[in-house]
């Protein structure tokens, strides 16, 4: 593989007896789009979790842009960009003083910011809100306005919680055509998701059950593997036997 | 720090667009101020006062007149020869002068004379406002008439009955710097961390580069800044509207306030790292805190008058050592040489607090 971007080995993470992760082990190369699948409660957010530096392993290996998951988180934060399932801007500020926020937290200098903000408005086609609250935004540019705020630093991975969850399929495709132009970028895009038909859209899926990961490659080949005719039939010959769910 | 001033600018978007919020917090200080400032004026006026005149003569009733004349008091004739004590127990007086037998001789030949001033010190804000208006009479009366004789003296005799040391006054201005400080720092500041988790942009935040300690920090200082503001404005309202004027350093005031303020923004960053809604932070900065405040802050309930259990519960609640202090430099006009143990004390539940609740939020990271 070229450039591997995202790196684990044996990663797990212990919560009492209950083990949410169970000894993780994959990579993930630069510009590639992952798809991070499994049913609720299997363990995708724990692991994600741990990639982001929200949540320290109990045991295992990782490294996330060549740095070290325990020692380097620092470094980490300043590569990554992160969108949760939760719609998460702040709908008491405008579209403006959002992108505003986020870049300068960042660190973005007036100049770059500026730059940034006109390409990404251009793109989003957000010119008329600009100066609207996010509260009053539809929900599918809210979602979009997300992942371009996630981007906004050149992140080199950006990690997507769900972050489809609730809109409608044509906003769905829009949001993938904004996640294709990133990945063209360069940036390594991670994502988890329910929906079958974007796992389709991804270069390689893992599919997580109870804690492990029990599949991991693109879609085509797991579908000629368990002889399905989609990753709905995959997910579901490996999803139905699960013990946990929420 | 351009980071930083970014996110406080943030802050105070979140603050400044929350109109009902804002009204809340400028609009409580005011209104606790001018109830509790008007139904103080209001107990003053008119109130039944016993005069028992032992002299009978024309000094005494000069001096009954003088006082019947002005709007605080009205005289209480008692229809049968009862014990005055008696009255005021009944609580149909509030104060009672006694005038000694030959008040007008002494006056004449020894240039000074005596009356004794009895209130009902059960209610002791009262009792005192009282005397002090009989004794201002009284010294006016003595004025006019020294016009004819020179250096005549009255002495007032004043006896605080049922509570001669007048505690638990209840001096309600310190009573209300704590109660609002408390309820804007600690509520506003857990309520408005918690917001952040519940929207999910707190994990957006921690994600980022900015550090953790910086959120709460640049959380906490717009609180901080509207905080400063109320106390200005209660120091305002009770120097212009009630007029309690501050009689101790202004500056210290403001210091030992920012103190407390520290001590109630820390509280408000426990609560925020111990709770995942809002609602239930407001309904623990309310029921944990407030009601401790009241209770326990010496401003409502006399602590003395507690079990002692509670009375050793008390010491740990940080509002009571602040009203301590505010009473003690607005009402008694003390340095920091007679406050320090008490500032000693609040600085050590901060800090404790603070290395609490800091900790604490580090925890939750990892």
């Amino acid at each position: 593989m070229k450039d591997t971007i995202i790196k684990t080995s044996m990663l797990t993470k212990r919560f009492g007896d209950f083990v949410a992760a169970d000894s993780i082990t994959l990579e993930v190369g630069k510009g590639e789009i992952f798809g991070f699948l499994g049913a609720n409660g299997a363990g995708k957010t724990t692991a994600m979790r741990m990639l982001c530096g929200l949540s320290i392993p109990t045991s295992g290996e990782a490294t996330i842009a060549g740095y070290d998951i325990y020692t380097e988180r620092e470094l980490i934060k300043k590569k990554i960009g992160y969108m949760s399932q939760k719609f998460s801007l702040y709908e008491d500020l405008t579209v403006s003083e959002n992108i505003d926020f986020f870049g300068g937290i960042y660190g973005l200098s007036r100049k770059d910011l500026a730059e940034k903000k006109e390409a990404l408005v251009q793109n989003l086609g957000l010119q008329a809100h600009l100066k609207k609250l996010v509260g009053s935004i539809p929900l599918g540019w809210k979602q979009k306005l997300s992942f371009s705020v996630a981007v906004i630093h050149d992140p080199r991975i950006v990690f997507l919680d769900e972050p489809t969850g609730g809109v409608d399929p044509l906003t769905r495709r829009q949001f993938w055509d904004l996640i294709y132009t990133a990945s063209s970028n360069g940036i390594t895009i991670f994502v988890t998701t329910h929906y079958m038909d974007e796992a389709e859209y991804c270069n390689r899926v893992s599919i997580m059950v109870d804690g492990k990961v029990v599949a991991l490659d693109s879609p085509s080949a797991l579908k000629t593997y368990f002889k399905a005719s989609s990753m709905d039939d995959v997910f579901y010959q490996l999803a139905r036997n699960a013990r946990r769910s929420e | 720090m351009k980071r930083f001033l970014i996110f406080v600018r943030k802050e105070f978007y979140h603050v400044l667009r929350d109109k009902k919020t804002l009204l809340i917090l400028f609009g409580m200080p005011l209104v606790q101020i001018l109830i509790f400032g008007f139904a103080l004026t209001n107990e003053v006026r008119n109130t039944r006062v016993l005069i028992v005149d032992h002299a009978k003569d024309i000094a005494s009733a000069e001096l009954s007149s003088k006082i019947d004349a002005s709007r605080y008091f009205e005289l209480f004739t008692e229809p049968g020869s009862t014990d005055p004590e008696e009255s005021m127990r009944a609580g149909k007086v509030k104060l009672i002068i006694v005038i000694p037998t030959g008040f007008y001789a002494s006056m004449l030949h020894e240039h000074k004379a005596k009356i004794q001033i009895i209130t009902d010190a059960s209610d002791p804000n009262t009792a005192t406002t009282l005397s002090n208006y009989v004794n201002a009479i009284v010294q006016d009366y003595a004025t006019e008439q020294n016009l004819a004789s020179s250096s005549l003296k009255i002495l007032p005799e004043t006896r605080m009955l049922y509570n001669p040391q007048l505690k638990g006054a209840p001096n309600f201005v310190p009573g209300v710097m704590a109660l609002v400080l408390m309820l804007v720092c600690v509520m506003m500041t857990a309520v408005s961390i918690v917001r952040e988790k519940e929207t999910g942009t707190m994990e957006i935040l921690l994600v980022s580069p900015f550090k953790p300690m910086m959120v709460i920090l640049s959380k906490a200082i717009p609180y901080l800044v509207l905080s400063i503001i109320n106390v200005i404005s209660i120091v305002l309202l009770s120097v212009f509207v009630l007029d309690l004027p501050v009689k101790g350093s202004l500056v210290l005031l403001f210091a030992e306030s920012i103190l407390f303020i520290i001590t109630c923004l820390s509280l408000g960053i426990f609560i925020s790292v111990k709770t995942s809604t809002q609602q239930t932070a407001m309904l623990i900065s309310l029921m944990g805190m407030l009601l401790p405040t009241i209770l326990f802050s010496g401003f409502m309930f006399p602590i003395e008058n507690m079990p002692v259990p509670l009375q050793i519960i008390s010491n740990i609640i940080p509002a009571k050592w602040y009203y301590i202090i505010v009473k003690s430099i607005m009402i008694k006009g003390v340095g920091i040489e007679q406050i320090w143990k008490e500032t000693l004390i609040l600085l050590g539940i901060t800090t404790a607090l603070l290395f609490i609740s800091l900790k604490s939020f580090k925890i939750r990271l990892a």
